[in-house]
Order: C-alpha cells, then structure tokens, then sequence
C-alpha cells in the first residue's frame, strides 16, 4: 500500500484557504459572502455539509457577527475561522480589536480589495492595512500554494502566541487564478498543528468573567502584554516557518529576500505583485543591473531587524505600496522610513503607490520603476505610478477646479 | 376549556436560597437590572454561560479581576449579544463542553436598537440560547438618553421635558414572535413567581427563547430606590407593561386579566413623566388600553376565551402570588 503524501491540484487561491481550513480541522467557522471571497464561505459550506469538515458552521447576517461568533467560539477554546474582504473587514473593525486584545488565536483569510466609494472588487491592500493597529498579525500571501500553507502556520504560530493572524491574498490575482497546489495529505499536518489546547477558555460551572472593566491601574498592561506578544511572534514565525520547511519542503519567514546579494537597487513589495517583480528583476539581472527584490511577507508584526539587516549596503530602495494612507504616503513606505531611522547608513526610499483598485502592474512598470528610482538619489517620499492621464489633463468644470484639484 | 398551557402557581416558596449574585456588585441603590438578574440566575443555577454586551450590567460585574457572578460571563461589544451567543453555543457544541444554556443579557439599547440585526438573525435561524433583554427604557450605563424602549411621553437627556418623546415603545416581543421563535415572553423583577416559571419554561424549550424583563432604574426614571417594585408592580397593573408569553410566535397566552389601575397612578410615581399634562397623560392611557385590546384579542384566538380565573388584584403592593399562569 503507498501512502498519499501529497496530492497535487489546480487550485484558485479561495479554494487553497478552503482546503487550509480544512487541513487545519477548524471547530468553528462564522462567515459572510462577499467578492471576492464568496467561494471561501461557499466551499467551506459544502466540506461541512458532506461530512469532510467536523465543523459547526453559522451562517451569520454580517461580517460584524462573524467576527463577534468567532470571538465567543474562541473564547471557550475551539479552534475558529472567519473569511472576508473589503468592506466586510471595514465592518469587522471592532471586532478585530476585541479578539486581539482577548488574546484570542483566530485566523481569517482576506482577500484583499478595494473600498469603496467609487465601488471596485479589485486588488488593493488598503482594506488590510487600515486594520493594523488591532493587534492582528497580518501575513500576505504571493502564491496560492502559499495561501494553503500560511493558512496552517498561522494556526501553529497563533496558539502558541495568543493572537489571531489575517492571512491576505490578492483579490482575483490569487482569489480567482488556478495555479498548481499541493494538498497534504491529513496525517502529515495533524503532525505538524495538533489539536489546539487553549490555556485559557471561559468553561461552564467555571465562573469566570471575560472582557471585563480594567481601570485606569490595570489597562495599560494588557496592551504592553499584546505588544509583547507580537514582538515574541516575529520569532515564532521563524521558529514555525522553518518547522514546517522540515515537514513539508517549504520555508516562509518574515521577509523574503531574493537577488539581494551585491544589490544597489532593492525594491520592497508585497503580496502576488512579488511574481511580476521577481521576473522583471530577473530579467534586469541578466543585462546586469545590480537589482534586489524583497518581499515582505508579514506585516505585523513588523519585521523591523529583518529589513534593516537586509538593506544594509543598498544604495536607493523603491517601496511598492499597493495602499494608501491619504494624507500621508504609501503605508509600508512609511513604516520602511521608520525602520531604517536609526541606521547610521541608510539607502535612500523612494516610495511608489501604484495598482490601486486592481491597476495592472506589469513587468514594465517594475523595470520604468527601477529606472525612476535610479534616477532619484535623495528618495522621493509619494510618487504615482501607472495613473492615467494627469490630473491637469482631466477636465473639470471651472467652479469645481479648487475643490478638486 | 383549556385557556393556557403554563405550569403551576410557584409563587415565593419556589424561589431558590441559592445566590449566585455576590453581593460586592456594584448597582445603584434600588437597581432593577441587578435584581433581574438575581432572580434569573436563581431560576436558572450555575448551569448557564452569560454572554454580556455593553450596558450598565458591563459596570454592575465589577472591574477587574473581580466578577460579582457565580457563573461564567463572556464580555462583548454593545451591538454583538446574539452574535456572540451565537458563537458561543457553537464553540462549546464543536469542543464538547458539559452541558450548560446560552444566555445573552443585554438592555433595551443593546436589545431594541443597536443590536437588533444580531438578534432579529439569531432568532431568525433559532439559535438555541435564552435571551434576556432586561429593559429599563433608556440607555443607562451613558447616561439617560431614550432608546426606542423608551416610552412616548418619557424624559430622557436626549428627549428634554420640553421635546419629550414622541414614539410609543417598540414591540419587541410582537417583532421577535413574527420570527416564530418557540418562545418569547414578558415578566418584571416585581414578579418574581412569574418571571421564575417563564425562565424555567424556556430552560425547557430548545431553540431562541426571548425574555422582556421590566427593570426599572431608579436614576433612570427618577423614582426612590424603595418604589422599584412598586414602579414595577403599576407598570402591570395599569396595563402598561403586560404580562403574557408566545408560543411558536403564534399562541398568546396573557398572564393577567385586564387591568385594573389608571394609567395615571404608574405615571404619577416617576419623575420622568411629572413634566406630562393631562391630555398627554389620557393619550397614553388610551395607547394602553388599544394596545390591550389587541392582545386580548391575541389570547381570545389562541384559547377559544378571555383570561379569566386569574387574580387581577395588582395592587402595587407586591403581594406575592398574584400573577399566575393560565392552567
Ligand atoms: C458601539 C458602541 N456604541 C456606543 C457605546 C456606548 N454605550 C455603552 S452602554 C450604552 C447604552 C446601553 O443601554 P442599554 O442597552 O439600554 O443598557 P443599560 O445601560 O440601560 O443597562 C451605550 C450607548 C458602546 N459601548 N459601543
Ligand atoms: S443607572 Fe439604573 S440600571 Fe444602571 S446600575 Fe444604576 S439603577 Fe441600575
Ligand atoms: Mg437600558
């Protein structure tokens, strides 16, 4: 008799964090439709109608009570999930405050996608990113086959460190495109994330309250635990991203460098946009370009040691943001900036917010964008690229031009 | 003929000794919600998980890490209770916990307002859990302003004396019994026999059961704290605030005959209607009486005749045993 060890497949990234989800032998799943993340919920209804997924599944009226059944699933120790996108998030927000700060180790895929208005269904990490400072670690998947298996780390990474992880992937670039993935087989991954024994669950004839008031004494250690917590995390994503290179073949960290060694240029990106650069880069290797890429796979917690050591020797980085703080620049531009200020050497940033709403970003924007940047020496902190005509360009009625402009 | 399908007259000797409500809590002098709850959990034991969205009773457990219940208590966000129990029920379902009921405890607010979607979706798919909305008609824990629980003609800090409001009280239990939930019923804290044979009646039904318990708040309503039951007994007594239950959201079941004390009498009591003139006074007596009109007409379908056979001295004076159920 042969043993499955894995089985290869064609699938889209909403079926890998279904089959995720489903390797992971999740308890309780609260979920709400939303494009582009129908699938997920759909999928996960069908694996727990026919019996493949020993899970209670609601079906919740809105993204706000998924998040809060998840919240109460979680907090008596079963092992939950929830899907969502966009707006769906937007309204989790509160939520997503409430279960980081009960220290509560959900895990939710989001497909990243734009807010409206204008409404748009398409790629955009601003929906994820708005949601930074809730005390959720957040991953970005490039790959589906690393929507899958980030879908099992974040599991193993947040029992042990009691705090939920939203695992992203691209509206449609991932959600939507089939690639090859390979599915493990059951009893290789109920070694590598056993059942999850919650150290501390709200259990009947136990009276015990959750949640309750902390005065003005008391609050602020919550939060320097949570901070804690993250900060022991970014040690155990390593810890458990190199566990699972030995189980399964694949390793995932914090940051993700390739090309890097002798680079003078480094172009920061996140998410499946990483594709589209690695091939570019590669291509301006090849014709001798001194061109790095690194991908940061995990935003929170921010891996401030890892792209620090990484950029140490670059000349000029580029920061791709596909967000926007408005106001302000590119998100993870800033937070770049931020981790190279106590650097007695820094590279100069330049920081680019490009394919906005699922704008296309091609290999072509990569290398005009190597060139502008190569351009730049002091850094330049909020440059558009890939917008269509200029604003000057675009008639607006001459009442309107000021509050428009 | 058969009238009802209630149990026995349990009247105060079936109350439990037991208190799961320690005294350390931190209520108002006279506090309704607090009493409302020590009568529930009396009627419920330890057997129960509360699931706590924001209202006073967020302030009431007391402050970390003290907790004034002998039962677990999950704290949520305001508009969440049904959601979370939701949730709750089915974490403890997929981890297999000992058996224990759901309760959701919110107010008026958290109930008839923000987290209406939630309950109105939990009753919706018939969650299995006890709903309590323990309802002082207004938001109390921030202050006194109106909820849609907040009766026509009240004072609130947002429906001034001057500009009092102006919309009669929503039906909460019409609108959850059109969702055909198997059971939904109303009691008060001044009622403790009834409101101890309604819990126990929905510990014994599966599925989303609703209770709409009176419990009036003496800052609230601007009555001594020592009028609370009395507040709450007129409230039933004058028709106010009936005492009736719903079966599947289609058999009505009034627990009272028709009231017996004017409306004026209730109102007189509290500071939050001394700014009311008479005609003002006489159009809510009148909302009263069409209002049980048509629950009597509610009960006359479901049993063929009126409430009768039952005590209508509500005096005010709690006298004990004096609700029953029909049986
Ligand atoms: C989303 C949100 N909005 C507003 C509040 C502020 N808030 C807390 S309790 C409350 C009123 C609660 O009223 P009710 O449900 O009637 O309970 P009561 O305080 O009267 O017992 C309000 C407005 C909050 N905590 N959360
Ligand atoms: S304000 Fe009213 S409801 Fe709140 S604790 Fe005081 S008496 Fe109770
Ligand atoms: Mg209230």
């Amino acid at each position: 008799m042969t043993i499955a060890w894995t089985e290869s497949r064609v699938l889209t990234g909403n079926e890998a964090v279904a089959e995720g989800v489903c390797l992971a032998r999740v308890q309780t799943i609260a979920a709400y439709p939303i494009t582009p993340q129908t699938q997920i919920v759909e999928r996960l209804a069908e694996m727990v109608a026919r019996g493949e997924l020993a899970a209670r599944f609601v079906n919740v009226e809105s993204e706000h009570s998924a998040m809060a059944a998840c919240f109460a699933a979680a907090a008596v120790g079963a092992r939950t999930f929830t899907a969502t996108s966009s707006q769906g998030l937007a309204l989790m927000h509160e939520m997503l405050h409430w279960t980081a700060g009960a220290r509560l180790p959900i895990v939710m895929a989001n497909v990243n996608r734009a807010l409206a208005p204008p409404w748009s269904v398409w790629a955009d990490h601003t929906d994820a990113l708005s949601q930074r400072d809730t005390g959720w670690m957040q991953v970005y998947a490039e790959s589906n086959q690393e929507v899958l298996d980030s879908i099992l780390l974040a599991y193993a990474v947040s029992e042990r460190v009691l705090l939920p992880t939203m695992v992203n992937l691209d509206g449609f670039l991932l959600s939507h495109t089939a690639e090859p993935v390979e599915v493990y087989a059951g009893h290789r991954v109920d070694l590598f994330l056993p059942d999850f024994e919650a150290p501390y669950r709200l259990r009947p004839g136990e009276p015990r309250a959750f949640g309750g008031l902390a005065d003005p004494g008391r609050y602020l250690e919550f939060r320097l635990r949570l901070q804690q917590a993250m900060a022991r995390a970014a040690g155990v994503i390593e810890e458990e991203g190199a566990r699972f290179a030995v189980a399964f073949g694949r390793g995932y960290g914090l940051l993700h460098a390739e090309m890097m060694e002798d680079a003078e240029t480094v172009l920061m990106v996140v998410g499946s946009m990483a594709t589209t650069a690695r091939a570019a880069i590669a291509q301006l290797r090849r014709e001798g370009r001194r061109v790095g890429l690194l991908r940061v796979r995990v935003m929170r917690p921010f891996p401030f040691g890892a792209i620090r050591r990484a950029l140490r020797g670059a000349r000029r980085v580029a920061v791709l943001d596909r967000n926007l703080s408005p106001g302000h620049h590119g998100i993870l531009h800033a937070e770049v900036k931020s981790a190279l200020f106590s650097e007695p050497a820094r590279p100069s940033v330049s920081g680019y917010v490009l394919g906005l709403g699922g704008r296309d970003v091609r290999p072509e924007d990569i290398a005009g964008i190597v060139a502008d940047v190569e351009r730049r020496e002091g850094g330049e902190d909020l440059i558009w690229w890939g917008t269509g005509a200029p604003p000057s360009e675009i008639p607006v009625p001459a009442e309107r031009r000021e509050a428009l402009a | 003929m058969n009238t009802g399908w209630g149990g026995m007259n349990t009247g105060w000797s079936e109350l439990s000794r037991e208190e799961y409500l320690h005294p350390g809590h931190v209520a108002c002098q006279g506090c309704g919600a607090a009493l409302a709850m020590r009568l529930v959990l009396k009627a419920t034991g330890d057997r129960v998980m509360v699931v706590l969205p924001a209202a006073c009773w967020t302030i009431i457990d007391g402050s970390f890490p003290t907790h004034a219940l002998r039962v677990p208590l999950l704290h949520t966000a305001f508009e969440t209770a049904a959601a979370a129990a939701t949730g709750l029920r089915a974490g403890l379902d997929a981890v297999g916990a000992p058996p224990t009921t759901v309760m959701a405890w919110a107010g008026d607010g958290g109930t008839f307002d923000i987290g209406f979607q939630a309950i109105s979706s939990a009753a919706e798919r018939d969650e299995d859990m006890i709903y309590v909305c323990y309802d002082n008609e207004a938001y109390m824990n921030t202050g006194i302003q109106r909820s849609s629980a907040t009766p026509w003609g009240a004072w609130t800090a947002t429906t001034p004396a001057a500009r009092p409001q102006d919309r009669p009280k929503k039906d909460i239990v019409g609108i959850l019994a059109a969702h055909r939930i198997p059971y939904a019923a109303t009691t008060t804290v001044a009622h403790p026999d009834d409101l101890v044979r309604k819990v126990t009646r929905a510990l014994g039904v599966r599925g989303f059961r609703f209770l709409h318990l009176l419990a009036p708040c003496p800052p609230g309503w601007k009555v001594d704290s020592s009028l609370v039951i009395k507040a709450a007994r007129l409230a039933v007594a004058s028709g106010v605030f009936p005492l009736y239950e719903v079966e599947d959201g289609v058999r009505l079941t009034l627990n009272m005959s028709a009231p017996t004390v004017p409306v004026a009498e209730y109102l007189s009591l509290q500071g939050r209607f001394a700014h009311l003139t008479e005609e003002q006074a006489a159009h809510i007596q009148s909302m009263v009486d069409a209002r049980w009109v048509d629950l009597e007409d509610w009960h006359l379908r479901t049993h063929g005749g009126p409430p009768i056979g039952i005590p209508s001295a509500l005096d005010g004076h709690g006298r004990p045993g004096d609700v029953v159920p029909h049986g």
